[in-house]
């Protein structure tokens, strides 16, 4: 229990942002018309490919020769630009259709 | 000083891009510039990875620069590509992906700490064994949910007896395993944590394959949400703030569509993922009248010609219409119509087709103005004074059964109440029970007609007809 209480106390400022970013993300998210449920998530799909910022780093910190963490690190580079990319993309081109028929009425 | 402010400003700034682009999705509106300003965030964010002195190493700015450029160009080249109607395989494979992606890391962190002696305090163990589980369950459960979707897997293929109960085990032991490592710490044995990993994804597909296509909408909601939790804890070994924020966001954001798909049908999310609705229903819910009653087929013509002279039609969507890829078809019937002053409306139930919103996108696709689309309620108050309802592949939205059969697997779920219309007229193959297996006692009714065929073809059919008169 005392390592429990270790780690509140020297994470505490962790834990506000935690608890925070949750609340704010279902005030902002909640009212979300169905028509956009689709696009919401592809967006959000995307947001989520932000763990590419971890691939970026594990590659910047491994030694030269580290070819094991250089080459599983370059896969998740890979996959995570695919999702962000791709995420973003797609989102854009349901969208516009979206707003194309605003222009028409 | 001034160069770690930038970099933290950086961060700073795709925090916040992406908390205000997503408000900024949530109105028709505005979706358009908070996808852009998201993606902004994005970019910030990965500049700002990049660049910071925060972390020293050899940079291998090579190795970065050549998987983002190969990422980048499949991505887009993915995104540009794909039919709207195979939007949730995509989702799905995107959802795989960011999960994989959080899995490698921890995966390359951890053998660290076993092979390379570097630091293993209690909390890095906790988090690298958390993104190994959570993300691999996201990785291949989402793998799993595009091949159901694409139909390479079908329907109860794989599915095992006592499966459900298979999974629960399965899913205790893979914790249990976990905690043991915990207290392992870095002189853990290699394979184990082995045996771990691999569980974990076996435990992600083996989830997936129980829940069948009805509910699809719920586990790609619950996968998003998985896929930003991961995001999230990833940030952790890092100690990145954006890390966590987006991913919290992306967890927020998919838990809420996930309740919102629940409360659509009527479920708890327990119920969905362990309660097999595809095959525990085969059993019940055959009150609806299993042969002996005849359905009445209605021609085309006659179908037409009662459009024609009808005031208000209001067509319902699911998800025959994406398989029969007819949504443009669909709508050049609408035009028609509405050029002879029929009154157009669509019906959009929140679980139509196989991921929240399917149906909105589909028509947006083939240029339908959104306020022509009513959600549930509203279409529920303006069918009674409806002429005529086209149901267009879809199903188990329309039963009755649901309001008045108790015996029925899908009763309380809400359904659009089309039977209080004057005359329904459902577009289908064959007489054959939708993806829950249930019959549907609408068929049957008095004022309902059926017009037997592929979608795509009836439909072009009706606008042929309608053109000559």
């Amino acid at each position: 229990m005392e390592a429990f209480y270790q780690f509140f106390n020297d994470n505490i400022f962790l834990i506000y942002l935690l608890i925070f970013t949750i609340i704010l993300g279902f005030e902002v998210i909640s009212k979300v018309p169905t028509v956009l449920h689709t696009p919401l998530m592809s967006g959000s799909n995307a947001i989520s490919g932000i763990v590419i910022i971890g691939a970026i780093l594990l590659i910047r910190q491994a030694a030269s020769d580290d070819y094991f963490s250089l080459s599983l690190g370059l896969i998740a580079i890979i996959f995570g630009m695919i999702n962000v990319m791709g995420g973003f993309v797609v989102t854009d081109r349901m969208l516009e259709m979206f707003k194309k028929k605003k222009k028409k009425k | 000083m001034v160069y770690n402010f930038i970099i933290n400003l950086g961060y700073l700034l795709g925090a916040i891009a992406f908390v205000w682009g997503l408000r900024l999705l949530s109105s028709p509106d505005t979706a358009k510039k908070g996808n852009t300003l998201a993606g902004i965030g994005m970019t910030l964010a990965i500049l700002s990875a990049l660049f910071t002195k925060e972390i020293s190493g050899p940079n291998n700015y090579g190795w970065i620069v050549g998987g983002g450029i190969i990422g980048a160009i499949a991505g887009y080249f993915a995104a540009k590509k794909v039919k709207m109607t195979d939007m949730p395989q995509m989702v799905s494979v995107f959802n795989g992906l960011g999960g994989a992606c959080a899995v490698l890391l921890a995966v390359v962190e951890l053998f660290l700490i076993y092979n390379k002696g570097h630091a293993a305090s209690n909390s890095i163990l906790v988090i690298l064994l958390s993104t190994i589980l959570i993300g691999g369950i996201t990785f291949t459960g989402s793998m799993l949910a595009y091949a159901k979707l694409q139909g390479l897997i079908k329907g109860n293929q794989f599915l095992l007896p006592k499966h459900n109960m298979i999974n629960n085990i399965m899913l205790i032991a893979l914790v249990a395993l976990g905690v043991y490592l915990f207290t392992l710490g870095a002189g853990a044995s290699q394979n184990l944590a082995i045996i771990f990993l691999i569980g974990s994804l076996i435990f992600g597909a083996s989830f997936v394959i129980p829940i069948g296509g009805a509910d699809m909408p719920v586990v790609i909601s619950l996968l998003n949400s998985f896929s930003g939790i991961s995001a999230a804890v990833a940030g952790l070994i890092y100690h990145n703030n954006i890390m966590l924020v987006g991913g919290i966001l992306v967890g927020a954001s998919g838990t809420i569509l996930t309740v919102l798909m629940c409360n659509a049908m009527n479920r708890s999310l327990l119920n969905v993922l362990i309660g097999g609705f595809g095959g525990g229903a085969s059993t019940a819910g055959k009150g609806g009248g299993s042969g002996d009653e005849v359905v009445k087929e209605v021609s085309i013509n006659d179908a037409a010609i009662q459009l024609f002279y009808s005031d208000s039609v209001m067509i319902i969507p699911g998800y025959g219409l994406a398989v029969a890829q007819a949504q443009k078809v669909c709508k050049e019937v609408d035009d028609l119509l509405s050029a002879n002053g029929v009154q157009v409306t669509y019906g959009i139930h929140p679980v139509a087709g196989r991921m929240p919103g399917h149906m909105n996108v589909l028509l947006a696709e083939a240029d339908v103005p959104y306020d022509k689309l009513l959600d549930l309620d509203a279409a529920n108050a303006a069918l009674p004074s409806t002429d005529v309802v086209v149901i267009v592949g879809a199903n188990d939205v329309v039963n009755p059964a649901a309001i008045d059969d108790p015996s029925s697997p899908i009763y309380g779920m809400p359904v659009l109440e089309v039977w209080k219309a004057k005359n329904t007229i459902v577009l289908k193959r064959s007489m054959s029970p939708g993806y829950a297996g249930i019959q549907n006692p609408l068929f049957f009714k008095n004022n309902n007609h059926m017009l037997f065929g592929d979608a795509k073809d009836t439909l072009t059919k009706l606008a042929t007809e309608l053109k000559e008169m």
